[in-house]
């Protein structure tokens, strides 16, 4: 599991995508930024701590509520640490048609948890999540930014047995 | 072969750069309309043209342009919407996926046309990876001169700046998405003002989805008349239908509008029929929150006519036997689908993903979602079924967005066809909770 | 030289004329009416999230939904949808229909059902109950019996500090908090947390709310959400005797009210005017540690509502009246009581008559339970 430090701070090359991020928007806009400034917090740590928060609130000259109220708002932003590897499997009508229900059963008793638990060894959380817009590649999964389609047991079992390694 | 005029080139190798997609021909939209026409030329054609908003509300861009106010010395913004989370809608992200120079270059003749120097692509943030291919290629286009300071030596200067969301379907809706942008919870605004009026921030702004601004350099080369022939009617156009469900080969089709229901869903072309052995039982043609429609009302209209994929022939009726366009997210269940289980599913969605801001929406989708799950789950009583209907009722039209509307007519629609499924589910609480029970009575009631 | 002076526009309400300046809401327009003339008090679209002193406020809670039945002189039209009267403006000509209208009735019956299935209704023990504005709203519009079966959501509790008690599961999100809190300082530590009907007012981080006016929350709260814990299991709000007073303080206008329960000064609120929207914001101070009388100059009893419980058993009695179109809709259905039955004074018809009345009501329960 990735710990945030005591000392909350982006490395020197997420800083300067941090500070890019930021000049593209319009003087007196910074606040534009937070949700990919999130995003880029995420990628550092895994996920978002109200330490993280409130050091994204410094960096972007907010205030610390103001990040809370948008990091709780948006579901793709991990509030409480995470596994290694974040599974978010689509749970929406399309992907169930194409026998979304089942997989995701396989799923979960591979990796003994179900949705929103973390596996004992911590390499994986299991996250339910809506709509993923591949509803025609059903079922589907992400994990981070890749998305694994046409899922199947047997696709599962390889995906999940690659990850293991 | 029907006409493409968006995909024409997708299977091209290499297409995503810059380099082949200028090759066959792409970016000539941008010299011509910076070189020859003036910007209010440019909103000329896309009156012309009669492309209507792809996104789901069918309202004709071009007039959309129009509307927005020119204030001296105050910014104006195009943002492109490509928040696609439409349970059964995927064609933005596959055209952006396949064709990222394709919407960079509707944006850069969509922004002069408005005046925009600075232009947003909001795109919703599972889709990093779609987020840096368009980077990839903005950077591309700006190596080349078609972006950043007096592009092609015009004097004209455009930005445009990739914004990632964070998880939140509310957010594909105009005002949500663009109080989003300005780093705020996705809750959508009350109107007026329009965004045309105050938009990001306060400043007059343009919103459109994906797919009608790549039209737009097909529009610019061939003019709008051109556009305006194909199709039929008011449906002007192509459209991208994103099929999905049980059918043999899903996928992202481009059709003509004007396209039989019949033949979108059984020839080779596109969807090449129901899955093998089954039957087409129920269908929902523009993404989850349009009615859902029984077999025999999706071929044919209640006054026996064919039906088509079109703006009119799909609502022909009304919600009583038609259905939407919406954005085109074409699911087929054959007889192997519960009706009653993906009613509750699209209702679990529309709970997820309310903002909460307006009482009706926020109370009212977690209370269909809980009355639906028990009758599912074999828990329900009859008169569950018209309180159903009842609050769906209560929450149409009620609502600060349309999430509410979108809420409440699958809800409505399987409830109006489909009355015999939810009772047989009542009647037979312990049969029709088994996993993978299905219905097998009457398929529908007219 | 033109006239400086705006035009006035004329707008009818319910069958009302009432002229207004540009920019005035529909919403204002009828406190207009009301202000004019206290009788129509019954016309005014409720309020449960707009809050006049708090400019963003607004447009959400839906109770104040009215018919524009013809848009303005220029452009008749209906409106196609119900529009929220707190935030829509008038248009010269526009006809806006209210209590007159069946379908905004119903709708806002609808309102009070979506606010109140997840509310505890824990009225007997929330020290809102008399003052709460959902206790109104319900009790003018509301259903007496619910629809809702299912479980009640609740929340984990939170603590924001010594002197204010948030109750969640009682908040209707409204919002007013937020909007007070970005209104009187520009450190707000409180927000509204999570999505959909799981979002929360809170401050995140366990923390308390830290400023010197952060008490005016529970002014602006209209449910028990935000109480004083200084106050808390005091009294019940109709035993208490409110009394204008104000102070020199340094901080504020210190122009309160006190309540009290005999001699004692049990609670100290700012003053609300007639839609119950505070005047002036009041320090923490004021509110919460001058709690004697010899910390004010009284000024006499407050003016309370007659039709408030908190004038019951006290000013007047037996003033507890329900809105006009409420009364009419009971005109509608009363009916004669058939006295035309005999006087009888035999003890053994009466028994006779009491056990075959019993027999009837027995048996219309049992057919209303099985219908």
């Amino acid at each position: 599991m990735t710990e945030t430090s005591n000392t909350v701070a982006f490395t020197p090359e997420r800083l300067a995508q941090v500070k890019e991020i930021i000049e593209r928007y319009p003087a007196g806009k910074q606040k534009s930024a937070l949700l990919p400034v999130l995003h880029v917090a995420q990628e550092q740590w895994g996920w978002v701590s109200s330490e993280v928060m409130d050091y994204v609130a410094g960096l972007l000259d907010i205030l610390p509520v103001e990040v809370y109220e948008v990091a709780t708002f948006y579901t793709m932003f991990h509030l409480d640490p995470v596994g290694k590897h974040v599974i978010e499997y689509c749970r929406t009508g399309p992907c169930c048609l194409m026998g979304g229900e089942d997989v995701y059963g396989h799923l979960k008793q591979k990796l003994g948890i179900e949705a929103g638990q973390t596996t004992t060894d911590g390499n994986f959380t299991l996250k339910e999540v809506e709509c993923l817009a591949a509803c025609g590649w059903g079922p589907v999964f992400q994990i981070r930014e890749k998305y694994y389609m046409n899922l199947t047991n047997e696709k599962v079992d390889e995906i999940i047995e690659e990850l293991s390694k | 072969m029907a006409r493409k005029i968006l995909t024409e080139h997708i299977n091209v190798p290499g297409i995503e750069t810059f380099e082949v997609y200028r090759k066959q021909g792409g970016y000539a939209a941008v010299e011509k309309a910076l070189k020859t026409l003036t910007p209010d030329e440019v909103v000329e054609e896309a009156k012309k043209s009669g492309i209507r908003g792809r996104g789901g509300a069918g309202f004709p861009m071009g007039m959309k342009w129009g509307f927005l106010a020119k204030p001296e010395g105050i910014p104006r913004y195009l943002v492109c919407n490509a928040d696609e989370s439409e349970p059964g809608t995927f064609k933005d992200h596959h055209l952006m996926k396949c064709l990222p120079h394709l919407l960079i270059e509707g944006m850069i003749v969509s922004s002069y046309a408005l005046g925009a120097n600075k232009s947003f692509i909001y795109v919703r943030g599972e889709l990093m990876y779609v987020i840096r291919i368009l980077e990839k290629a903005i950077a591309e286009a700006k190596a080349n001169g078609f972006l950043g300071k007096n592009i092609l030596g015009t004097g004209y200067d455009l930005e445009l700046v990739v914004q990632s969301g964070g998880g939140a379907y509310i957010c594909g809706e105009e005002t949500a998405l663009l109080e989003s942008l300005e780093g705020k919870r996705g809750n959508p605004r009350n109107k007026p003002p329009f965004p045309a009026v105050k938009g990001l921030y306060q400043s007059p702004t343009v919103v459109n989805n994906v797919e009608s601004i790549a039209n737009m350099p097909w529009v610019i080369n061939n003019g709008g008349e051109a556009y305006s022939a194909i199709g039929i009617g008011r449906s002007t156009g192509t459209k991208l239908i994103s099929a999905s469900g049980h059918i043999q080969k899903p996928g992202v089709y481009e059709i003509e509008l004007g396209l039989g229901v019949e033949e979108f869903l059984n020839s080779d072309e596109y969807c090449g029929g129901i899955r093998k052995g089954h039957h087409l039982k129920a269908l929902v043609a523009g993404g989850s929150s349009v009615p859902i429609l029984p077999a025999h009302l999706i071929m044919k209209t209640a006054a026996g006519e064919d039906r088509l994929m079109s703006y009119e022939s799909l609502s022909d009726g009304g919600f009583a036997t038609g259905t939407m366009m919406g954005s085109g997210g074409f699911i087929v269940f054959d007889e192997t689908a519960c009706i009653v289980r993906n009613t509750w599913n699209f209702s679990r969605f529309y709970h997820h993903e309310s903002c909460g801001q307006c009482s009706p929406c926020r109370e009212g989708t977690g209370w269909m979602e809980k009355v639906l799950h028990r009758i599912e789950h074999g828990h329900g009583s009859m008169h569950d079924i018209d309180l159903l209907v009842d609050i769906s009722k209560k929450i149409e039209g009620n609502t600060i967005c349309p999430l509410g509307d979108a809420a409440a007519w699958p809800v409505a629609s399987a409830v109006r066809h489909f009355r015999d499924e939810f009772m047989w589910h009542i009647t037979h609480p312990h049969e029709a909770s088994q996993p993978g029970a299905v219905y097998q009575g009457e398929m529908a009631l007219v | 030289m033109e006239e400086v002076k705006p035009q006035l526009i004329k707008i009818t309400f319910d069958g009302i004329e009432v002229e207004v300046e540009p920019g005035t809401t529909i919403m204002q327009a009828a406190r207009k009416i009301a202000e004019a003339d206290d009788s129509q008090a019954g016309l005014v679209p409720p309020a449960m999230c707009y809050y006049k002193p708090l400019p963003s406020s607004g447009g959400k809670c839906r109770a104040c939904l009215v018919r524009v039945a013809q848009g303005s002189t220029k452009d008749p039209r209906p409106m196609p949808k119900l529009v929220p009267s707190c935030i829509t403006q008038v248009q010269e000509g526009m006809v806006v229909e209210n209590t007159t209208n069946e379908a905004v009735l119903d709708t806002r019956k609808s309102i009070v059902e979506f606010l109140l299935i997840n509310h505890p209704l824990d009225c007997p023990v929330c020290d809102q109950a008399g003052e709460c504005h959902l206790q109104d709203f319900a009790f003018e519009h509301g259903s007496a019996k619910t629809r809702y079966e299912e479980e009640r959501r609740t929340f984990d509790k939170i603590d924001i500090g010594p002197f204010i008690q948030l109750h969640m599961t009682r908040c209707i999100l409204c919002y007013r908090c937020v909007y007070t809190a970005d209104q009187i300082t520009n450190k707000r530590e409180h927000g509204v947390m999570g999505r959909g009907d799981a979002s929360e007012i809170s401050t995140y981080i366990e923390k308390a709310i830290d400023n010197d006016f952060s008490g005016n929350v529970i002014d602006v709260c209209p449910v028990g959400a935000l109480t004083d814990k200084t106050y808390r299991f005091k009294n019940r709000v109709w035993f208490t005797k409110p009394e204008d007073a104000h102070c020199d303080c340094d901080k504020c206008s210190g122009k309160v009210v006190l309540w009290y329960r005999g001699d004692e000064v049990i609670r100290v609120t700012a003053r609300k005017n007639v839609w119950g929207e505070v005047n002036e914001f009041i320090c923490n101070t004021c509110r919460f540690e001058r709690k004697k009388t010899s910390d004010w100059v009284l000024e006499g009893p407050t003016k309370v509502k007659r039709s408030s419980v908190i004038s019951a058993n006290k000013y007047r009695a037996n003033l507890v009246t329900k809105p006009d179109f409420a009364v009419k809709l009971a005109a509608t259905q009363f009916k004669n009581i058939d006295d035309s039955r005999p006087y009888v004074t035999d003890t053994e018809t009466i028994r006779e008559q009491s056990v075959e009345n019993n027999d009837k009501a027995n048996h219309r329960s049992l057919l209303s339970r099985n219908n």
